[in-house]
C-alpha cells in the first residue's frame, strides 16, 4: 500500500495550492461538473421549499438541543452502550486516540483492518499510524479506495474521490492493480470490490465511523450505499466504532429528520441503501456480528468550539458535505486545496478548533461570504457568521484572551493602524469630505497598478465629482425651484 | 469519569443573530434619507444621482445627510470590530431622523438590517437604535417595488439585459427577486438568464484582494456567463459586484458592461438617454 502524501511536500498555503489547482484545468472541470450535478440533486431531493425550511428548522432544534445537554448524553450513552456490551474509551487527542485503537487491535494480535469510510479516522490519520506499527488498515469504500491506492486524500468528505474522472480511476486501476483500462463505470466498481471482497473475510478487524450516536438506546447508527459498512461491521471479529463527541442524539425519534436531511443534502437520495444500527456485539444465538464491540469518542479540540455559545454552532455538522457543493470558492479550488482533512465551507470553521488557528490562518479569509453555504446548511450553522467571527479572532492582539486556539496569527501592527486610519476617515465627516475632494480631484493619477486588485481587475478611477458634490447641488437647485414656483 | 474534559467548558453568552423574515412594508412616505455608499459615492456617483431622481419622480422628498460616509461593512468582514463600530455609530447619528433609509446597494443595506446587531452585540442601549435603523432600512428596488409600488410606463427603446443579483441581496435581504418583478412591468426590457446566475462574482471586499486567484476565476466565470447570455449589458443593484465585474471586464478588453440598475431605470422611464 503506498504511503499518503505527507502535507509537507505539498504547496504550503491556501494561497499556493489554490494557485496550483486552478492551473488545473481537467481538475476544474471534474469539479465544476460534479458539483453542479450534486446542486440539482439537492435541489430536487427537496422540491418543496416549505417542508424543507421547516425540515432544516427542526434539524437545528434537535442538534442545538443535543449540544446543550452533550455532558448528560455522552455519559447516558457510555452507560447505555456499557451495559450492551460495548467498551467505551475517550480520548482527547487524536493521537490518545490512535493508541486506544492501536491497543485494542493487538490485544487480539491483529495484523490486518477494514475500514468503513470514517472522517474521524482521517482526522487521527489512523492508516499511517497503524502502517508504521505493522498493521495494515485498507479502505473499504470506494472512494476512500481509490484515493487510498493513489496515495492521496480524500477531496470531499462523501465522495472523496470526487476531483478525479473515470478515465483517471481506470489509469489508476491499470496501474496500481494491473487490469486493463474501461470506461465503464460498472466494470471499474467490480474490480474494486473483487479485491475488498477477499479483504473482508482476512480482516482482523474491521473499523467505522458513527453517523449519529443515540443516547437512549446506546445505538451507533451508520449510512452507507455500498454495503462496505455493513461487511466492515459484521464480518471481522472485532468492530472498533470511532466518532467525535457532537454526534451524540438524545433518542431514536430524534434521528429520524436528521437522516432524512443528511442524506437529501448530501446525494439528493431519500435515503441510503444502507442503514447499520449497531448497539452490541453478537449475541449467543445470533448467527453474525463482531464479537466484541468498541466506541473510541474523540475530542481533537471539539469542546474547545463546544465552550463558546456562537461558535457551538459549529458542532451541529451532520457531515452531508452539502457547504461545499454549494460552495464557488470549494468548487474551483477543490478540497486539496484546504489542506486538511475537512475542506469547505465546514472546513474553514471547524478546522481552526482542531488544529489551531495558526496551522489554517487563511482559512477564514477563503471566503467572499457570498452565504450559499449558511443557505443550504441542513441544520442551519450560519457559517459566514461564524467566518466572520473568527476573522475577528485572527487579527485579535496576543493579549487578548484566545477563544479559539492559535488566535492573534494574522495580527498586524500595520494593517491594524491602516484600519484605524480608515475608521478615522468614514467616522469624522470633515475627513471623509476631504476624502472625496482628494480622491475627484486627482482621482485620474490612481496608479495603473493597484495591489493584489490590478490583477484582475483595471484600476477603478474616482468619478469627477463624488454623490456628495452631485446630491448636494441637485437638492439645493430643487429647493430652489420649489421656493420660487 | 466526572473529570471530562467538556466540563471545563465555561458558558458563553453569544447567540446567533435572527435570519431575515418576510417584513411588512409602510405606505409610501413623504421624505426619505438616501444613504448613497461609498462605492456609488466615489465610482458611480450618478447612479446615487439617479435614484434621488427616481425618488423625487414618486413624489418623495429626499435628504442626503453630507455627514454620511461608509456603513462600516470592509472593517466588519475583515475582522475588525472596534474600527467597524466606529463608524457604524458615526452612521447610526448621521441617519437618526426616523426617515425612511433608502440603499442602492443589497450588501450595504444588509449591513444595516443585519450586522448591525452583531457589530453592537454588547451594548444593549445602541441595539435599540440599531433595531429602529433596521426597521427603516430599505433596498432601493424593494422601496419602489414594495412601498412605492410603483408602475412605471417604459419609454426605452427594445432592449435585452442580463440581471446580476448580489449575494447580499439574495441572502441576507432575501430582495433578490424584487429586481426581476420590477423589470418585468418594463414592457421593452427583456432580461435574459445566464448560468449560475446565484453564484457569487467574486468581490466579497478584501477577499478579492487577499484571494485574488480564487476571485479572478470568480469573476472571469461571472462575466463570460453574463456575456454568454446574448444580452446588450448587465445591470445591477450593487455597487461592489459593479465595480468588480466592470473593472474585469474592462482588463479583459470586452465592450459589454454592466450599470447599476437606478441609471437603467432612469433612462428607461424619463426617456433620457441617461445621466
Amino acid at each position: 500500500m503506498s504511503q499518503r502524501i505527507p502535507m509537507t511536500e505539498l504547496t504550503s498555503s491556501f494561497r499556493g495550492r489554490a494557485t496550483e489547482a486552478l492551473a488545473d484545468s481537467q481538475l476544474r472541470t471534474n469539479f465544476r461538473v460534479a458539483m453542479d450535478s450534486l446542486m440539482q440533486k439537492r435541489a430536487d431531493a427537496f422540491p418543496d421549499e416549505q417542508e424543507r425550511e421547516r425540515l432544516r428548522e427542526l434539524g437545528n432544534h434537535i442538534k442545538a438541543r443535543a449540544l446543550s445537554q452533550l455532558p448528560d448524553a455522552l455519559e447516558q450513552l457510555e452507560d447505555k452502550l456499557t451495559e450492551n456490551g460495548v467498551h467505551v474509551h475517550w480520548a482527547e487527542t487524536t493521537e490518545e486516540a490512535n493508541r486506544i485503537v492501536h491497543s485494542i487491535i493487538e490485544s487480539k494480535q491483529g495484523s490486518q483492518v477494514v475500514k468503513g469510510k470514517s472522517m474521524v479516522s482521517e482526522e487521527m490519520e489512523m492508516n499511517d499510524y497503524l502502517a508504521d506499527r505493522g498493521i495494515e488498515c485498507l479502505e473499504s469504500d470506494m472512494g476512500e479506495y481509490i484515493v487510498q491506492l493513489d496515495g492521496e486524500k480524500p477531496s470531499h468528505i462523501i465522495m472523496p474521490a470526487i476531483h478525479k474522472n473515470r478515465r483517471q480511476v481506470s489509469q489508476l486501476f491499470h496501474n496500481k492493480l494491473g487490469v486493463e483500462e474501461t470506461d465503464d463505470v460498472n466494470e471499474l466498481i467490480q474490480i474494486g470490490r473483487r479485491t475488498l471482497r477477499k479483504k473482508f473475510l482476512e480482516a482482523d478487524v474491521g473499523v467505522s465511523g458513527v453517523n449519529f450516536a443515540i443516547a437512549e438506546t446506546g445505538t451507533l447508527l451508520l449510512v452507507e450505499n455500498e454495503g462496505n459498512g455493513r461487511m466492515s461491521t459484521t464480518v471481522p471479529p472485532v468492530h472498533v466504532a470511532v466518532t467525535g463527541i457532537e454526534k451524540v442524539v438524545a433518542n431514536l425519534r430524534d434521528v429520524v429528520p436528521l437522516l432524512s436531511l443528511l442524506t437529501r443534502s448530501a446525494l439528493g437520495q431519500p435515503i441510503t441503501t444502507y442503514v447499520n444500527m449497531i448497539s452490541g456485539p453478537r449475541k449467543p444465538d445470533e448467527l453474525d456480528g463482531p464479537e466484541e464491540v468498541y466506541l473510541v469518542l474523540l475530542d481533537n479540540g471539539r469542546s474547545g468550539a463546544f465552550a463558546d455559545a456562537q461558535m457551538r454552532q459549529t458542532l451541529n455538522c451532520i457531515r452531508c458535505g452539502a457547504c461545499m457543493n454549494h460552495c464557488p470558492v470549494y468548487t474551483r479550488v477543490g478540497g486539496h486545496t484546504y489542506g486538511e482533512v475537512y475542506p469547505g465551507p465546514i472546513g474553514k470553521i471547524i478546522t481552526p478548533h482542531m488544529v489551531g488557528l495558526d496551522h489554517v490562518p487563511d482559512h477564514p479569509s477563503a471566503s467572499s461570504l457570498c452565504g450559499a453555504c449558511g443557505e443550504v446548511c441542513p441544520v442551519k450553522i450560519p457559517i459566514p457568521e461564524l467566518l466572520q467571527r473568527l476573522r475577528q479572532e485572527n487579527v485579535k492582539s496576543p493579549d487578548e484572551p484566545p477563544v479559539v486556539k492559535g488566535s492573534g496569527t494574522k495580527h498586524s501592527r500595520k494593517e491594524r493602524a491602516l484600519w484605524r486610519i480608515w475608521a478615522a476617515l468614514n467616522s469624522r465627516p470633515g475627513l471623509y469630505k476631504g476624502l472625496l475632494w482628494a480622491a475627484t480631484r486627482f482621482g485620474k493619477l490612481t496608479p495603473g497598478k493597484l495591489g493584489p486588485w490590478t490583477e484582475n481587475h483595471t484600476a477603478p478611477i474616482p468619478a469627477r465629482r463624488s454623490l456628495h458634490d452631485l446630491a448636494k447641488a441637485h437638492l439645493n437647485a430643487e429647493q430652489n425651484q420649489g421656493g420660487q414656483s | 469519569m466526572s473529570e471530562r474534559f467538556y466540563d471545563a467548558a465555561p458558558n458563553a453568552t453569544r447567540v446567533a443573530p435572527a435570519r431575515p423574515a418576510p417584513r411588512e412594508y409602510p405606505a409610501k412616505p413623504a421624505e426619505v434619507t438616501l444613504f448613497g455608499t461609498c462605492v456609488v459615492d466615489l465610482f458611480f456617483p450618478e447612479a446615487g444621482l439617479d435614484a434621488i431622481r427616481l425618488l423625487e419622480r414618486e413624489g418623495i422628498r429626499v435628504h442626503f445627510p453630507q455627514e454620511q460616509s461608509c456603513c462600516g461593512q470592509p472593517a466588519w468582514t475583515s475582522g475588525y470590530v472596534n474600527e467597524a463600530r466606529d463608524v457604524a455609530r458615526s452612521q447610526l447619528d448621521v441617519l437618526d431622523n426616523g426617515l425612511p433609509v433608502v440603499v442602492p446597494s443589497g450588501s450595504c443595506a444588509g449591513m444595516f438590517r443585519q450586522h448591525y446587531r452583531e457589530v453592537f452585540a454588547e451594548e444593549p442601549e445602541t441595539l435599540k437604535r440599531v433595531e429602529d435603523l433596521a426597521g427603516r432600512t430599505f433596498e432601493l428596488i424593494e422601496f419602489f417595488l414594495h412601498v412605492c409600488k410603483v408602475e412605471w410606463k417604459d419609454l426605452g427603446q427594445s432592449t435585452q439585459i442580463a440581471l446580476h443579483t448580489s449575494c447580499s441581496a439574495r441572502r441576507e435581504m432575501n430582495t433578490h427577486l424584487h429586481a426581476r418583478e420590477l423589470l418585468a412591468k418594463l414592457d421593452n426590457v427583456e432580461r435574459l438568464e445566464h448560468n449560475h446566475e446565484s453564484e457569487c462574482c467574486g468581490f466579497g471586499g478584501t477577499f478579492s484582494v487577499r484571494m485574488p486567484e480564487v476571485s479572478g476565476a470568480m469573476v472571469l466565470d461571472k462575466t463570460r456567463a453574463l456575456r454568454d447570455s446574448g444580452a446588450v449589458e448587465m445591470v445591477t443593484a450593487d455597487g461592489g459586484c459593479l465595480l468588480n465585474i466592470n473593472g474585469s471586464l474592462d482588463k479583459q478588453k470586452q465592450t459589454f458592461r454592466g450599470r447599476h440598475l437606478a441609471s437603467f431605470l432612469w433612462e428607461r422611464i424619463s426617456g433620457e438617454g441617461g445621466s
